[in-house]
């Protein structure tokens, strides 16, 4: 194994003096819980909880149990029943940014809400894109009811995806339906915890606030043994302190609550220490993904959660910008790459710009070429023979021809990323006579070729049929009678 | 059995596999396979594979020299069999190939040279700092229809000029294409110094050398 390039962005005094404060926060102000089964889980297990204003105070024994029961990696299994994704350690994985509001409509270059097909477009996209790890409900689809936006989303990508998906529910009930789904697609309820396929994102408000939708989600995840992935999101400036520092504490505070919370539902299970923190931009009033100071955040919680030895998730490789253009590419491959150097093991947000609101095919083709990039990076030098060259170039002496040599050959294919034709390393004459195209110009023909070459898996006939009568009758129960049909 | 080794023949080509393409090629003589054939439909299909594999982005650099070393190793063992019968493989062309005088840069050249051979053209390569005299004394010597001359720096790359000067001072410009390459060298220097072919890679410079010499 090569030496793994790796950053960490704080010393170990202040990882220390994170950790203290947040402990003492949990206990003072303590965290506000608006669920009456976390709040009794919480009393139960010795924390003070005041009904009327909903506050808990987490003592630290509480915390430091949990920390000993969630489990510091898991696997994540493919359709198929191959473990394809560890959340653990340094691996570093990545998906797309997760509900869109909007997309980049191919043809006329213009945002616009998504419906099913630029969604399934998307899905196929990804099963297509082997940098790309696993799925996500990457859009909210227009042409279905608001009620079923979410678990519409995971219907459709059960039909036409491989890879595991990263998911959400937005409301207590549909997270339900949801896992029904799910079970559905791994056959029964023990064999989708035995081989996860998905994981729930469930985000605390800042500050230090659990909804009950989030945290019954969280307690639902837990009891079903289903992967919780939390996305704690301090606001620099508005929701969190300004400094860096003070956001990475209430990062710390709120994940750590709901480590516990989850802990509480059920000793053991999978539960990922994530976020997507922003540094508030202090002229537009906005959420800047592409901003250094975001990335500092996101790096420094992700060293706190490998710290406390959890597995870590991030989103990061977005861009602030509302095109797919020189700004969007540098953002997102600062992120991108930020995110590989920290070893984040899921890393969501290829195919996403505008803040986290706008979904792009031909981005998510040029975002796979980034993380090609990213993941060669960590990767490192290895130093694949011993010696190292000495052999070699004695024999090879002071000729050039290194390029005709076996050695080449023996390791080229193991040493150098093969980016796609969306990257140009061509000659100039080459370009010109290729037609003078631009690296989204080339993006766009790439999905029209993967798409070409998709190939739907091969679910069973009455899955599909399950899957759609679960989908259909959550939709009747919103009064929307008729689903749209299934792309081909 | 003779179509088993002749397909055999053609995958150690695609494996990138030079000794094996060697032995079988001894193998498949031996077995009374006639030369015209195994070049026919073991060497040449494997080539072709190669040739299609590196368009389409599977194959790279190493894997089309490694071919190309292959069917050398091949060809040095048929061509003298091809003589004894009094045969001789149809070649496209005679190239004579190098690097201009003042200039060191080989790989660009060796590359187009390798490739051209591998495709079946004749290819004298004279190495790099050719002096001019050299490249029109190989010419008339082996009746090249070809002259490729390489620059890798802007300085050099104006000996191509004074080379295809000398070669119209020696009347020898009207029955010899010029092509010429090298990082420095675009469609336009082409034109502007008056060589007849030009291309952006190796394989490129084949399918020029092709349209030089009436083959599409």
């Amino acid at each position: 194994m090569a030496f793994r390039p790796k950053l960490n962005v704080l010393g170990p005094d202040l990882v220390k003096k994170v950790f203290d404060e947040s402990l003492a926060l949990l206990i003072d102000p303590g965290v506000r819980v608006h669920n009456q089964e976390a709040l009794r889980l919480l009393e139960g297990a010795g924390a003070k909880v005041d009904d009327g204003s909903q506050i808990a105070r987490i003592p630290e024994v509480l915390v430091q149990q949990a920390l000993t029961t969630a489990p510091s990696e898991f696997l994540l299994f493919d359709l198929s029943g191959r473990s394809v994704i560890h959340y653990g350690g340094d691996d570093v994985q990545y998906d797309p940014g997760s509900a869109g509001i909007s997309i980049l409509d191919r043809k006329s270059g213009k945002q616009r809400p998504p419906v099913t097909n630029d969604f399934v477009q998307f899905v196929k996209l990804v099963e297509m894109l082997p940098q790309i790890d696993a799925q996500s409900t990457a859009m909210v689809c227009l042409d279905v009811a608001e009620e079923i936006g979410d678990l519409y989303r995971l219907y459709l990508a059960l039909n036409y995806m491989r890879k595991p998906i990263i998911t959400g529910a937005f409301r207590i009930d549909t997270w339900w339906v949801m896992k029904e789904l799910l079970v559905a697609v791994s056959g029964g309820e023990a064999e989708l915890a035995a081989k996860p396929i998905a994981v729930f994102d469930v985000c605390p408000s800042p500050p230090l606030l659990w909804s009950d939708l989030t945290c019954q989600n969280l307690i639902d995840c837990a009891k079903a043994g289903i992967p919780a992935e939390l996305v704690s999101m301090p606001l620099s400036g508005a929701t969190s302190p300004v400094t860096l520092a003070a956001a990475v504490v209430q990062h710390t505070a709120e994940s750590l609550s709901g480590i516990v919370i989850h802990q509480l539902a059920r000793t053991g299970a999978p539960i990922v220490w994530g976020g997507s923190p922003a540094a508030f931009d202090m002229r537009e009033g906005t959420t800047p993904m592409g901003a250094a100071e975001t990335w500092l955040i996101d790096a420094a919680y992700v060293q706190m959660g490998k710290w406390l030895n959890l597995p870590t998730h991030v989103y990061m490789g977005m861009s602030d910008a509302k095109i797919v253009d020189v700004q969007c590419g540098l953002e997102s491959m600062g992120g991108a790459l930020m995110a590989a150097l920290i070893g984040a093991n899921m890393v969501s947000g290829a195919g996403m710009f505008d803040f986290e609101t706008c979904l792009s095919p031909e981005k998510l083709v040029i975002d796979a070429e980034i993380i090609g990039l990213s993941k060669r990076v960590v990767f490192g030098v290895e130093q694949r023979e011993d010696p190292i060259a000495l052999d070699l170039m004695r024999e090879v002496g002071h000729r050039g021809d290194y390029l005709a040599h076996p050695h080449t050959r023996k390791w080229f294919r193991k040493e150098l990323y093969f980016p796609s034709e969306v990257i140009d390393r061509g000659s100039y004459d080459a370009w010109v006579q290729k037609g003078e195209k631009d690296a989204f110009e080339r993006a766009s023909e790439r999905v029209d070729i993967l798409l070409q070459k998709y190939e739907p898996p091969s679910l069973p006939r009455e899955t599909r049929l399950e899957l759609l009568k679960i989908t259909q009758r959550a939709a009747q129960k919103f009064e929307m009678l008729e689903l749209p049909q299934l792309p081909e | 059995m003779p179509t088993e080794i002749l397909s055999e023949i053609t995958q150690s080509l695609v494996d990138g596999e030079p000794d094996i393409t060697y032995e079988l090629t001894h193998k498949a003589l031996a077995s009374g396979i006639e030369p015209m054939s195994i070049i026919r439909e073991g060497l040449m299909p494997g080539m072709n594979i190669v040739g299609e594999n590196f368009a389409s982005g599977e194959f790279f650099l190493p894997d089309l020299i490694i071919a190309a070393e292959g069917m050398k190793k091949a060809m040095d063992v048929l061509e003298p069999e091809l003589v004894a019968r009094q045969q001789a493989i149809e070649s496209p062309g005679t190239v004579v190939i190098g690097t201009v005088k003042g200039d060191i840069h080989e790989i660009g050249k060796t590359l187009v040279a390798t490739m051209l051979s591998a495709n079946g053209f004749k290819v004298y390569d004279l190495g790099v700092d050719v002096p001019t005299a050299v490249f029109l004394d190989k010419i008339k010597e082996v009746q090249a229809n070809i002259l490729g001359l390489s620059a890798l720096l802007t300085t050099t790359m104006t000996m191509q000029r004074e080379v295809i000067q000398a070669l119209r001072d020696a009347g020898m410009r009207q029955t010899l294409r010029v092509m010429v390459g090298g990082a420095p060298v675009t469609r336009s220097w082409m034109n502007e110094i008056g060589a007849d072919g030009y291309a952006e890679d190796a394989m490129g410079a084949v399918k020029v050398a092709k349209e030089l010499m009436g083959i599409s």
